[in-house]
């Protein structure tokens, strides 16, 4: 479903040229959920631009549906669901459902289903009580499920998300994260996420892809994860570890 | 794991396959469908007006503003063709019809400049998210402008002509005919300043700073639309010139039309000949920064 061959993208910034991602390769199956873990400034969300066209890779080659993202990327976007937890698709003066309207039409779903699958998604996400909003006055939390709810509404087959849990409270990260499961769970849609919230890759993810400096640094599932640091360590500190290899690790912060 | 569904849930969806691929004829006949889904770009331009709906203050403001800067104007221009009777080939009430007309274009014409968001979003690197959208950028932003455009005709258009027609008295069309003329060079003029200002927002992605541009085009625009003066003020050879940019398209031409002085089928050949242009070099524009554009922050 999601394919890179030593895919690397580079930028060059005032002479000097930054390597944001180099040689990733890595592969996922149809109905996977992988989570995508690394250090700021590692190349993740570099990584989803790329998958998801908005960045051309400088070298190698990246598949999600059989297509090439930067050149099919109108023909992409009718099959991938994509979410940038930091920012919004949605129309900020009007209300949720005029949002959801519009990538009715933009994606040309039929209205029947169009019907089902946005009541499907309000109740899954529980949208019912502020589809009529404006958007700038929904908290975070709702303007995340509402964007989320934007991004399945034509039914994608991939769903990429980059820090989709970002700003949430717990009640509200346990809601997205059951949601996705069932996304996942029912329709076999595959969810590439990138987070900095451990919680989501042990609660969500049965495989972990770790980038550090723009390379694949760890590839396998969240048991793999942890066996590579000795028995009782926990997952905070095993992704510690592995952040800081080859450098100081910063001193433990001890409880109050 | 759970097994893939089959595709057939969304009808519009293209199969991935050899018959689905890019330069395919399956994949122009989507590409197609895609750029004349009407519905869509109605839609948008439906919302373009309900946004602006949604700030009632600022255009009020915006008309006070419209109808105060008229009066003055028109004061200044009494004086003008009261001493030079006939100037420009306009009698006194011409001179401040094309005044309080021109007045009422700046908001939906958006001729001191803005309107567009996109200089913001190409800084805070939202603009990633208008790049993934399977729809052309200018042409969605066309319709969003449009819808502006016909929100703030009507509630910074009217309030300026009536001024206008209250403190000094101006002249209006009388045969729907011209009217309907007037409505299509507006229109037509509409798009040509959408096409010029989507110019001026893209110049972003070559120049770290945006400032000097606006400021360029608003004066530009203000100097060379007939929003100062009507162009035929200008003399000789830089008239004939003045008359033939594309600012001409923007304020001169409407409201030739709307004094009768031009036929609307001259004003909009001409102004359809200045939107195709800029909006091919737009288009063109767009590609350009499709493989240039680095997308900012995280
Ligand atoms: N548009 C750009 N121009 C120049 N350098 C960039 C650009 N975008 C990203 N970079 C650089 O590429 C590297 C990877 O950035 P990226 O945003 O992919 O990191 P990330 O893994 O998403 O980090 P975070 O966890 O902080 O979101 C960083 O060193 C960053 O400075
Ligand atoms: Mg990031």
């Amino acid at each position: 479903m999601i394919e890179t061959e030593r895919a690397g993208r580079s930028f060059k910034v005032r002479g000097a040229v930054v390597h944001a991602v180099r040689d990733l390769s890595f592969r996922i199956e149809p109905g996977e959920f992988v989570g995508c873990l690394g250090p700021n400034g590692a190349g993740k969300s570099t990584t989803i631009k790329m998958l998801c066209g908005i960045l051309t890779p400088t070298s190698g080659r990246v598949r999600v549906a059989g297509l090439d993202p930067s050149r099919a990327r109108t023909a992409l976007a009718r099959r991938i669901g994509v979410v940038f937890g930091q920012r919004t698709t949605l129309w900020w003066d009007l209300p949720l459902r005029d949002s959801f309207e519009l990538v009715r039409l933009l994606y040309k779903v039929d209205r029947k289903l169009f019907a089902a699958r946005l009541d499907e998604l309000t109740e899954a996400l529980d949208l019912g009580g502020f589809t009529r909003t404006p958007v700038r006055q929904l908290s975070l939390g709702q303007r995340m499920r509402g964007d989320l709810a934007a991004a399945l509404l034509h039914d994608p087959e991939v769903l990429v998300l980059d820090e989709p849990t970002i700003g949430l409270d717990v009640v509200s990260k346990a809601g997205i994260r059951s949601f996705l499961l069932r996304v996942n769970a029912e329709r076999g849609t595959t969810v590439l996420l990138t987070t900095h919230d451990l919680g989501d890759v042990e609660r969500l993810c049965r495989r972990v892809l770790l980038i550090d400096h723009g390379r694949l640094a760890f590839d396998g599932s969240v048991g793999d994860l942890m066996a590579t640091a000795p028995g009782t360590a926990t997952i905070e500190e095993v992704v510690t570890r592995l952040y800081t290899r080859g450098r100081a690790a910063p001193p433990p912060v001890e409880p109050v | 794991m759970p097994a893939r569904r089959r595709p057939d849930h969304n009808p519009g969806l293209p199969l991935a396959g050899p018959r689905a691929g890019p330069g395919t004829a399956c994949h122009r006949a989507i590409t197609l469908r895609r750029c004349v889904s009407f519905s869509l770009y109605a839609r948008l331009a439906r919302y373009g007006f309900r946004k602006h709906a949604t700030y009632v203050a600022a255009a009020l403001a915006g008309a006070f503003t419209n109808s105060v800067f008229g009066v003055l104007r028109a004061s200044i221009l009494i004086a003008l063709w009261q001493a030079r009777p006939g100037l420009a080939g306009y009698d006194v009430t011409a001179a401040v019809t094309f005044c309080f007309v021109t007045q009422a274009f700046i908001g939906p014409m958006q001729l001191l400049g803005g309107g567009l968001t996109l200089p913001e979003r190409i800084r805070t690197g939202d603009i990633a998210l208008d790049l993934v959208r399977p729809a052309p950028l200018q042409l969605w932003l066309l319709a969003e402008d449009l819808g502006r455009a016909a929100y703030q005709l009507l509630v910074r258009g009217l309030p300026p002509m009536l001024a206008g027609a209250a403190v000094f008295g101006i002249t209006t069309p009388r045969d729907p005919e011209r009217w309907l003329g007037v409505l299509a060079c507006v229109t037509a003029g509409v798009v040509v300043s959408f096409a010029w200002r989507y110019l001026v927002c893209l110049s972003v992605c070559w120049l770290a700073d945006d400032r000097g541009v606006m400021v360029c085009s608003m004066l530009l625009t203000t100097l060379l639309s007939g929003m100062m003066v009507p162009l035929t003020l200008f003399p000789g050879a830089l008239g004939e010139l003045v008359r033939a940019l594309p600012w001409a398209a923007m304020a001169q031409a409407p409201a030739d039309v709307y004094l009768g002085t031009a036929s609307a089928g001259s004003a909009l050949a001409f102004q359809a000949a200045w939107g195709a242009a800029l909006l091919a070099l737009g288009a063109l524009a767009t590609r350009a920064v499709r493989h240039r554009v680095v997308i900012q922050g995280g």
